[in-house]
């Protein structure tokens, strides 16, 4: 199995955003329902809510020796703080997808900005599922999960009454990437940013 | 009685195997055992079904003599390996049996939780105020005053209540004897052992050989009769004033209260827990493949 | 909830598949106290455990639960415990109980930094000898060590089995990467999951000698209540389990306890040679740090280094043969590990090849990459 078929997600943001509940739930699609190699870790501090919260899913066609995050295929950050502690660590090529209700200073124009705080807020109405919106969009974004199991994947994770709920989060998040259109983006960092470099 | 005596000897004593005892001429702790069978042997227990286990020190020796399923372990923790035993076969008559400081000091907090959560084991507290086996140390229950190899000034610190302490501590069953009422001894011990919940008996004890020698207390018999003197029954007591209650304490039925027993409790749990699909069917418990040789 | 289960691909964390793997293995009791970062493996058996009939107690504290789980398994049932760090060090007195009371019990330990409090949510390998030498006095023991959530299941399985038929207590050392990664694993059937139970004495009650050595050096073990009255004591004890202090009683019983494990050694020494063949270095490692180092052995051979990689399953007993094969073989040995270096002193002890031994040390609660581990075969090829 040669390395480069891995791919690497990191979701962040701050404890209570459910970043590792979306990892998880990502890890479990790929992995349960896709039948692909999957290694979902998460680092964490001793609070419960508040401070830095990363996930990380890995993803590969065959068994995963190294189960952390080595070079960043897809960052998912849902705050200010973790847009700038991890965007360094994304592959030249990798993408950066933002939740723009909170993230104001995008370090790139390789970034896909959706608002998914306001739009669960407005479109669902529970400002609890953004990272489900966020998932929807890491989902479509990333090309690495059949979207069907995604949904079923997070169904069958989510406490009883709140299906409906966490479905059109997912949806809304989909829907609303599917109207990125990546190719436009600059290919990689290092282009946009060689002057600097 | 004589006969009785003899019959109890025989049946229940491991007389082939482990005598003579570790105990100093004069020492409560063959009352204790003495007691303790009779109350066993009263209560009519089948001798596979009881389980005694002890700790560290003179008085956790006692379940070596004795014909029972005997468990001596480390110091204080008695009670938690009598928690496992009591939780892995609920249907076992579980007996620690442990000195002051194996039960209140090194296993104070096993102490307390166990009576806490009211599981279904009697604890049996021979108090000598002592650490007799590693050479009269003071423990959790050494009067203030008194002198110790390690308080050969006089000792600084305060006593536990045992039995007090027990109640507090959520026990369901408390009682507290002496050696020198040997009779009333049993029936608390039988009481005790009977009773459904957390029971503990607090057995007022003598060292003479550490904690007497070195507090001008006497010899053997002068300490177990000083006992007479010094033990009030708890009616009695009531009606006594503080200042008569001086240098005493009370014997006899402290507390005797019905509360849920965590073990039966959790058995509940259980019952409905397997409820929940079908699992069980192929994880079931084995049943166990001993062969009981009961010719 | 739980009959989904079987047959299903599942997205489990290392803890989650060491459940799994005690319940197919007959673990009926658990005791344990919460800690980071072993604490799912408490929440999910007590869920567990009483729809299989086995019965979970949170004790007041680790020393509590250690004992627990001994008095449980006297009393037949099969049983285990959880911790970390700390809680390691307050089990070690009753562990040593179970050693020379040859109570077969499993212990979890999920390693996290140390020493003390340390850091309750990193990873660690610090616990390594203290897993072999942490209770007092000498005795025999079995560590093993997992690196993947299949692991989790299958090396829990192994480590009660072994425990059963040794009467020993096997240690399962995770660390907090294994603990908390998820990747998935089918349950298998558990008729396909092979179980092994203590052996129960078949002779009269009045001929059971609690203690007798036999061919095995593992005596018949009973349980409590079961008409086998015996007495059993952390003492040294004779063959009838009373205390003795007899040189000569006390010299064969000390014995039997090591030679039943030494003769055990090629079913109980594990371990798992990836790329060995030819290689010219090699990378000895255990835990998680094996999957790093496997990644690197793997890199290197893309550069066309002949690397290979030992991964060592069973820590204790050591497995000597395999490691002195190594290093006899190899030109150098890069021992990565997640402390400062409590193993490569170990394999140093072995070392009668003249290999240079290099130890790679990382203690600042985090996994050492691949990248690392490569870097340093470069460096020595």
């Amino acid at each position: 199995m040669k390395n480069d078929s891995r791919y690497e997600i990191r979701f962040s943001g701050s404890g209570g955003q459910g970043i590792i509940t979306a990892a998880v739930v990502m890890a479990d699609a790929v992995g349960s329902l896709d039948g692909k190699y999957v290694c979902q870790t998460q680092s964490y501090g001793p609070e419960a809510r508040g401070g830095k919260s990363k996930a990380e899913v890995v993803i590969s066609n065959g068994p995963i020796d190294y189960p952390k995050a080595m070079h960043i295929d897809l960052l998912l950050a849902m705050t200010q703080a973790s847009c700038d502690a991890y965007f360094f660590e994304i592959k030249p090529e990798g993408l950066l997808i933002v939740d723009s209700t909170l993230v104001e200073q995008v370090p790139t124009s390789r970034a896909v900005a959706i608002p998914f705080t306001a739009i669960a807020r407005k479109e669902i109405g529970r400002e609890l599922v953004a990272n489900m919106v966020a998932l929807g969009a890491v989902g479509y974004v990333s090309g690495q999960v059949n979207l069907k199991n995604l949904e079923d994947a997070l169904l069958s994770r989510v406490p009883k009454g709140t299906e409906n709920m966490n479905r059109e989060a997912l949806q809304a998040g989909i829907e609303q990437a599917r109207k990125v259109d990546i190719s436009n983006l600059p290919r990689s960092f290092v282009n946009e940013w060689e002057e600097e470099f | 009685m004589v006969v009785e005596a003899e019959v109890i000897r025989q049946e229940y004593l491991r007389h082939d195997k482990k005598f003579p005892h570790v105990w100093c001429p004069g020492c409560g702790n063959g009352i204790v055992l003495g007691s303790l069978l009779r109350a066993i042997h009263a209560l009519e227990l089948p001798k596979d079904d009881v389980v005694v286990a002890s700790g560290i020190g003179c008085s956790s020796r006692l379940p070596t003599y004795i014909d029972f399923n005997t468990l001596h372990t480390t110091h204080g923790r008695a009670l938690t390996f009598a928690t496992g035993v009591k939780l892995a076969k609920p249907r076992l008559k579980v007996i620690t049996v442990m000195g002051d400081g194996d039960a209140t000091a090194i296993g104070g907090n096993h102490f307390i939780h166990a009576a806490r959560r009211n599981i279904n084991i009697t604890a049996i507290i021979i108090n000598n105020n002592t650490y007799g086996m590693t050479g009269g140390q003071y423990s959790p229950t050494t009067p203030y005053g008194d002198k110790s190899t390690t308080s050969l000034y006089g000792h600084v610190e305060h006593a536990f209540s045992i039995a007090e302490l027990a109640v507090t501590a959520g026990a369901s069953f408390v009682a507290r004897g002496t050696v020198y009422h040997a009779s009333h001894l049993d029936r608390m011990l039988e009481q005790a052992i009977a009773k459904r919940g957390f029971s503990v008996v607090e057995i007022v004890s003598n060292c003479h050989v550490q904690h007497g020698r070195r507090n001008k207390l006497g010899g053997a018999v002068k300490m177990i009769n000083s006992f007479k003197e010094s033990a009030v029954p708890i009616a009695k007591a009531k009606k006594m004033s503080p200042e008569d209650m001086q240098d005493k304490f009370t014997i006899g039925v402290l507390c005797d209260v019905d509360k849920p027993i965590s073990t039966e409790e959790y058995n509940r749990i259980k019952q409905e827990a397997c409820k929940i699909d079908d699992y069980e069917e192929t994880h079931k418990r084995k049943e166990t493949k001993v062969k009981r040789h009961e010719e | 909830m739980v009959s989904k289960d079987k047959n299903r691909r599942l997205l489990l964390q290392g803890n989650e598949a060491i459940v799994h793997g005690a319940l197919a293995a007959g673990c009926r009791f658990y005791a344990g106290y919460p800690i980071t970062p072993a604490s799912e493996i408490s929440e999910l058996l007590s869920v567990k455990l009483p729809q299989v009939g086995g019965t979970f107690i949170q004790m007041e504290d680790e020393i509590a639960s250690m004992g627990a789980v001994i008095g449980a398994s006297l009393a037949g049932e099969k049983s285990m415990t959880a911790t970390s760090g700390p809680g390691f060090s307050l089990i070690q007195e009753n562990l040593g109980y179970a050693c020379i009371t040859e109570v077969p019990c499993v212990v979890v330990n999920v390693m996290r930094g140390g020493p003390s409090t340390g850091l309750p949510t990193n990873v660690s390998q610090g616990d390594v000898l203290m897993s072999r030498w942490g209770t007092h006095g000498d005795h025999p023991i079995i560590v093993l060590a997992v690196s993947s959530v299949n692991d989790c299941f299958s090396l829990t399985v192994r480590a009660f089995n072994l425990s059963e038929k040794y009467r020993v207590p096997v240690i399962i050392l995770s660390d907090e990467v294994v603990a908390h990664t998820r990747e998935c694993m089918t349950i298998p059937d558990q008729d396909k999951v092979r179980v092994v139970d203590r052996i129960q004495p078949n002779v009269p009650p009045e001929w059971y000698k609690p203690y007798a050595d036999n061919n095995r050096g593992v005596p018949d073990m009973a349980s409590f209540g079961e008409g086998y009255r015996h007495h059993v004591t952390g003492l040294i004890h004779d063959e009838r389990g009373f205390p003795t202090q007899q040189p000569k009683e006390i010299d064969r019983f000390l014995h039997r306890l090591h030679d039943k494990i030494t003769k055990g050694f090629p079913e109980i020494v594990l371990s798992k040679t990836i790329d060995m063949e030819d290689a010219e270095v090699c990378v000895i490692a255990y835990g998680s740090v094996s999957r790093s180092a496997m990644m690197a052995v793997k890199k290197a051979r893309e550069h066309g280094i002949k690397a290979g990689l030992v991964q060592m399953i069973t820590l204790f007993p050591f497995p000597r043969k395999v490691i002195d094969a190594a290093l006899r073989q190899c030109k150098a040995a890069i021992i990565p590990e997640l402390n400062m270096g409590q193993m490569s002193r170990e394999i140093n002890r072995v070392n009668q090849s003249g290999t240079a031994i290099i130890k790679m040390n990382r203690i600042d609660g985090q996994l050492i990459t691949p990248d690392e581990i490569l870097k340093k075969i470069l460096s020595v090829s």
